[in-house]
């Protein structure tokens, strides 16, 4: 007995939704294993994960706060993605965003003018725009290739940043620690509640996810890319440019990762560090894929991602599991998604070999 | 030994680590599939060649499960690409993923730990001649076996009915199928090749050329080999050139110590970086000749139909 | 034939395959005799092709068996088919191309590059099949390829050989020599699988014919005794259709398209470079570019369509509808009246998983579907369901993907959208490839009918008898180079093939008064 892969005619759309559901499955199951391998508590870790994020108010806040990079910068790729352009550097592009944003706070220390929040807005979609742009730069005068380039920006991105923060931009007040000055009062974005971290910039991904459902369903923009990614040839036959696919794709995910980075110094961090990112750019894709490459899939797709960082934490103080078991997780779920992602389009059959004695006939 | 004695074989032991990925790499791409996840196998296998070697104090142990685990990484790979038919791309960075994430997990109770560092085969003679003895035969046994090996996959390709077969599936898998060559089996076997030798990179840079495991010691060492088979325009000399290169210029910052030139380190950190950058601009200006060298189905999904 | 063996090489009894969308077999039965050349005849989409990849190892029947000299046999893949003596050749080579011919045949047969090598020309020299074994198969062209698949075949101890339209990618001069060697084969002792829709060549070199229509066999005839008329209506199951056209009138004092000296690099290190092409259609006139595939064909489509933009052309290197357009992009070009259909349909002229309304808006976008940037759905709707129905596209309606659709009928919509749009100016490549006669005809019916109408129609096809019918005038693309323009009434096939194989020096003094 032999299995084989039969294209579908048509794409299934059942499967297209019950994938990320079997790829959470699966996931959960070889993480259960791996539990029992490591020999930590297998329910006790899944509650921290799952349900202890939902227990309090505080706690579903931080949920919010991780879900909005994430849905920020996983939408823009997910433009790329459809369109084959490979960006895997919002880190990076967030990196540079965010030591775009801080310039402000950092060099008008004592400023309270009400322009400070909106110039670092500015500055920091700049900043991503900017460095995303040295990889279109690269791709379309240079045909270099945008997976290396971009990744390899974000590796220097880092070192920009540890340089300022041990150099230039280092807080002299700050006993050594390679931070900047805690920014003031009106370089943050206000709170929304007493008490917890989230603020007002989670308005800006559910902003930009409207505007992108917009632009990908609707939009004659969106349908040139999504061209572009399906069928290069038939893009250009068309007329359509495939510089100008890579450009705007990676001018959108700068100008998201740049954002994101943004409103992380400009909020729950308060100031410039080393951590700044939190590994967003990266989870980022996962997202991007679990949500199907769908605006409104990624919307799920990043609240399961963020639920997923918060229940991590505290699985690390409850169960003492490291947080490299998140990344794990995160890495088994897109493997899984990409895999089961294969039965969208193909149908699986099962081939006997004919024997020569009863042939068997189909009707 | 001489700074620059010092400095001409640290080279040559950082580019074995470049050397080894890249090849494995390549033999990947010919084949036709772009493994992505390199990077990622590289830090799986350096956590488990360091653990293993720490825990046994056998570094050909060490050395031998870290190619398995590397093997085992790509076949993950392997199984949703070949059989599942998944986006290489996508998966690459998955598999790139998921091997960083068990890295930190498996190098979790070893973090900064040390072990005893192994001496180089110093070849007799040779090994006494000024300058050249200490840089060319004082190495470390990988270092020449991973040279060999690069002569012996250059001559594979060029020479042998098995290289013809990889490259032919690589050009045109449709093609190769209608011969009768078994497609998918050459590139699972090509993809665990590659994953075996970027296990024994791993395994090199954690328990030979820094005897110690911390988390994301590979540093991006896993790019820039993909980045090498651009570079090398899939040819094993020019792959070994840029190995060398890199092995160079992954030292910088010590040069520059030694020289006590003052320049801010995070800028020679990204030296390796840049140069990739600039090198693959470079390389890849000329879109003809890349399309001339590449595997032509490079990154392409087969799904076995027969026709095209 | 006295010593005619009773024994069959090769029977299929029953063999029947299925595709997800259509029945590629249906209970095929066919038997093989030795020594002889037996011709397997069909149009487009009848099965043909999935027989012989049946007999090849290449896929498994669903149903039914092969007996092999009597024997019962499962040829489960190629490495069986060779083993047991059968050999193909495939309508698109599976020759790699970074290889040598040599390279390429040690891929299948044992023994070192010298011995191959020696062997290579001993046969090229036998059957006339010449080719040096030590060129880059990339450096070949489309016929020398063929003679090194069937030196690959003839290297095996080979009993049966296959096929597959073989002289679709021949001039006519060659097809003999071709049809010369096939012959010595059968005297040798080898039995021909032969594949085709083209009735006059299986008339002039088939011992027998079986025919195949949708899937069955419909017939199974001596070729040579029947009318090629006769073949036809087995072939398609009633009377051939015919187009009618009128004879040629131009309608445009000046061309609507013309190619001033136009050369282009190839971008593509396997692909040709163009050289001083010279070129006009005017309107109310068919013209048509003949030519042996890979002589320039793809980058001259992609230079008038302006998906390949030169900057070292003048602006009015390329003139279209009386504006310079060299340096004007696809999208730009449509603007001003031209129309392009691609000779590939899925992935080029078509996006294979979009639906038919979204293909609609790959080029129609600028009529009427679009408010702002934003996509009006109902104009896109009615553009697709007219095109639908007023071209005769058997689908399910506007939500069915192009993927999904037969290679005619596809090839319907694809001609349809690109009229609708009212192009003065029509650039049409290959427009029957792959299509069932049916669609094939109406589709001629319809450029003959713009030209009536007075658009200036541009046809590249490797079908000759189809450029014979419609155009009026020809000009052939060899090597990147085209011949002067040729009136088509004053033509044989033959001074074509003159053309196809590069002797136009002695053309142009022997023939010249072809010449426009």
């Amino acid at each position: 007995m032999q299995f084989k892969l039969d294209r579908r005619v048509h794409y299934s759309k059942a499967m297209l939704i019950a994938t990320p559901i079997m790829a959470v499955g699966l996931s959960m199951l070889v993480c259960t294993l791996l539990l029992l391998v490591l020999n930590k508590p297998v329910l006790l870790t899944f509650h921290s994960f799952f349900i202890a994020p939902f227990e309090n108010f505080y706690s579903i806040t931080e949920i919010f706060l991780k879900f909005g990079p994430l849905l920020l910068i996983a939408q823009a790729l997910a433009v790329g993605f459809r369109a084959k352009v490979w960006n895997i550097g919002a880190e990076g592009q967030m990196i540079i965003g965010a030591i775009a944003a801080s310039s402000v706070p950092v060099y008008f220390v004592d400023s309270t003018s009400a322009w400070l929040l909106p110039a670092m807005i500015v500055l920091g979609a700049l900043g991503g725009m900017a460095w995303a742009a040295i990889a279109a730069f690269l791709k379309t005068q240079f045909n270099a290739n945008e997976i290396l380039v971009t990744l390899m920006l974000s590796s220097i991105a880092l070192q920009i940043l540890y340089y300022l923060l041990l150099g230039p931009w280092k807080d002299p007040m700050g006993f050594n620690f390679p931070q900047t000055v805690m920014f003031q009062d009106e370089a943050l974005f206000p709170y929304l509640f007493d008490g917890a971290r989230i603020n007002t910039s989670i308005a800006i991904p559910i902003i930009f996810t409207i505007g992108i459902w917009l632009f990908m369903e609707k939009h004659f923009g969106g349908f040139r890319l999504i061209v572009g990614g399906l069928a290069p040839s038939a893009a250009t036959y068309a007329g359509f440019s495939s510089k100008k696919a890579v450009w705007s794709s990676l001018l959108l995910a700068g100008f998201a990762a740049g954002i994101a980075g943004m409103s992380e110094i400009a909020g729950p961090i308060g100031q410039l560090q080393r951590s700044v990112t939190s590994g967003y750019g990266y989870s980022a894709i996962i997202v991007a894929y679990l949500g199907a490459l769908n605006p409104i899939g990624i919307i799920f797709a990043a609240f399961f991602l963020a639920v997923l960082q918060i229940g991590g934490d505290v699985a690390l103080v409850s169960a003492d599991l490291p947080i490299s078991a998140v990344h794990v997780f995160q890495g088994l779920l897109l493997i899984f998604y990409l895999a089961t992602y294969t039965f969208v389009n193909y149908r699986l059959r099962v081939v006997r070999p004919i024997t020569q004695a009863t042939p068997k006939l189909t009707s | 030994m001489s700074t620059i004695e010092f400095f001409l074989a640290g080279t040559l032991s950082a580019a074995t680590i470049f050397l080894l990925a890249a090849l494995g790499e390549l033999v990947a791409e010919k084949s036709g599939v772009l493994n992505l996840g390199v990077e990622g196998m590289m830090a799986v296998s350096a956590a488990v060649g360091f653990v293993v070697t720490y825990e046994t104090g056998n570094h050909l142990l060490g050395f031998a499960i870290a190619g398995v685990s590397g093997v085992i990484v790509s076949l993950v790979f392997a199984v949703i690409t070949i059989s599942f038919l998944a986006n290489q791309v996508a998966s690459g960075l998955a598999v790139g993923i998921l091997g960083l994430g068990l890295s930190a997990l498996i190098g979790n109770n070893h973090e900064s730990l040390t072990i005893a560092s192994t001496n180089g085969i110093a070849i007799p003679f040779f090994s006494d001649l000024p300058l050249i003895g200490p840089v060319l035969f004082q190495q470390n046994i990988v270092v020449y076996l991973t040279f060999a090996l690069a002569l012996c996959i250059g001559f594979t390709f060029k020479h042998t009915r098995l290289g013809l077969a990889i490259r032919s599936t690589g050009e045109n898998p449709h093609a190769a199928q209608a011969l009768g060559f078994p497609v998918f089996l050459i590139r699972y076997c090509c993809v665990a090749f590659g994953g075996l030798l970027a296990g024994f990179a791993g395994a090199y840079a954690s328990t030979i050329y820094t005897p110690l495991w911390a988390d994301g010691m590979i540093a991006g060492r896993g790019w820039i080999a993909v980045a090498l088979v651009v570079f090398g325009t899939w040819k094993t000399g020019r792959i070994a050139f840029g190995a060398l290169l890199f092995g160079m210029v992954s030292l910088g910052e010590l040069i520059a110590q030694s020289m006590g030139a003052r320049i801010p380190s995070q800028l020679l950190s990204s030296l390796p970086y840049i140069v990739t950058i600039i090198v693959l601009a470079i390389i890849s200006t000329n879109a003809a000749r890349m399309r001339l060298h590449a595997p032509f189905s490079l990154g392409e999904v087969f799904d076995g139909s027969e026709s095209r | 034939m006295s010593n005619t063996p009773t024994t069959p090489l090769l029977s299929l009894r029953n063999i029947t395959k299925q595709y997800p969308t259509v029945i590629a077999n249906d209970q095929i039965n066919l038997d093989v005799m030795p020594s002889s050349i037996h011709a397997i005849l069909g149009e487009n989409g009848a099965g043909k092709s999935t027989l012989m990849k049946l007999a090849y190892g290449l896929i498994e029947a669903d149903a039914g068996e092969i007996y092999w000299q009597g024997n019962s046999v499962s040829i489960r893949n190629t490495a069986a088919a060779r083993k047991l003596g059968i050999g193909m050749v495939f309508q698109h080579f599976s020759l790699f191309e970074t290889l040598s011919v040599v390279e390429n045949i040690s891929l299948t047969m044992p023994g070192s590059r010298e011995q191959l090598s020696k062997q290579i020309i001993e046969l090229g020299d036998h059957y006339q099949l010449n080719v040096n074994p030590a060129a880059s198969v990339h450096s070949l062209s489309v016929g020398e390829r063929q003679r090194v698949e069937i030196i690959r075949c003839l290297m095996q101890d080979l009993k049966l050989l296959i096929l597959d339209e073989p002289t679709s990618v021949l001039p006519p001069q060659h097809i003999l020599s071709l049809f010369d060697a096939l012959r010595k084969l059968r005297d040798n002792g080898v039995a021909i699988l032969y594949i085709s829709h083209k009735l006059e060549e299986i008339r002039e070199l088939c011992d027998t014919a079986t025919v195949l229509r949708a899937g069955k066999v419909t017939g199974s005839v001596n070729p040579n005794e029947k009318t090629a008329k006769e073949l036809a209506t087995l072939m398609i199951g009633h009377d051939v259709p015919s187009v009618t056209g009128r004879d040629q009138q131009r309608t445009s004092e000046k061309p609507l398209l013309k190619l001033s000296s136009v050369s282009v690099e190839a971008q593509d290190p396997f692909g040709t470079s163009l050289s001083d092409i010279n070129l006009d259609v005017h309107g109310g006139e068919i013209v048509g570019i003949a030519g042996v595939s890979g002589n320039g064909q793809q980058e001259l489509s992609k230079v008038i369509s302006g998906e390949l933009l030169s900057k070292l052309l003048a602006p009015n290197a390329i003139n279209m509808i009386n504006q310079p357009a060299a340096h004007l992009g696809a999208a730009d070009r449509r603007r001003l009246g031209f129309s392009f259909v691609p000779e590939e349909r899925l992935g080029r002229g078509a996006v294979p998983p979009m639906p038919l309304s979204k293909n609609a808006l790959l080029t129609a976008f600028e009529k009427g579907m679009l408010k702002k940037g934003f996509l009006k759905k109902k104009a896109i709707a009615s553009y697709t369901q007219k095109c639908i129905n007023d071209f005769d596209v058997r689908c399910g309606g506007p939500d069915s993907t192009a993927s999904s659709l037969s290679g005619g009928n596809l090839q319907k919509y694809i001609v349809g959208r690109e009229l609708m749009l009212t192009p003065k100016l029509l650039f049409v490549a290959q427009p029957t490839w792959g299509v069932d006669i049916g669609a094939a005809t109406a589709i001629r019916q319809r450029l003959l009918d713009l030209r009536e109408a007075g658009v200036a129609v541009l046809i590249i096809s490797e079908e000759l008898e189809e450029l014979f019918e419609i155009t009026d005038r020809m000009y052939v693309i060899n090597g990147g180079a085209l011949s002067p323009s040729l009136t088509t009434s004053a033509l044989t096939p033959n001074d074509i093939g003159e053309y196809m194989i590069g002797n136009q020096q002695e053309l142009r003094e022997t023939g010249g008064n072809h010449a426009v």
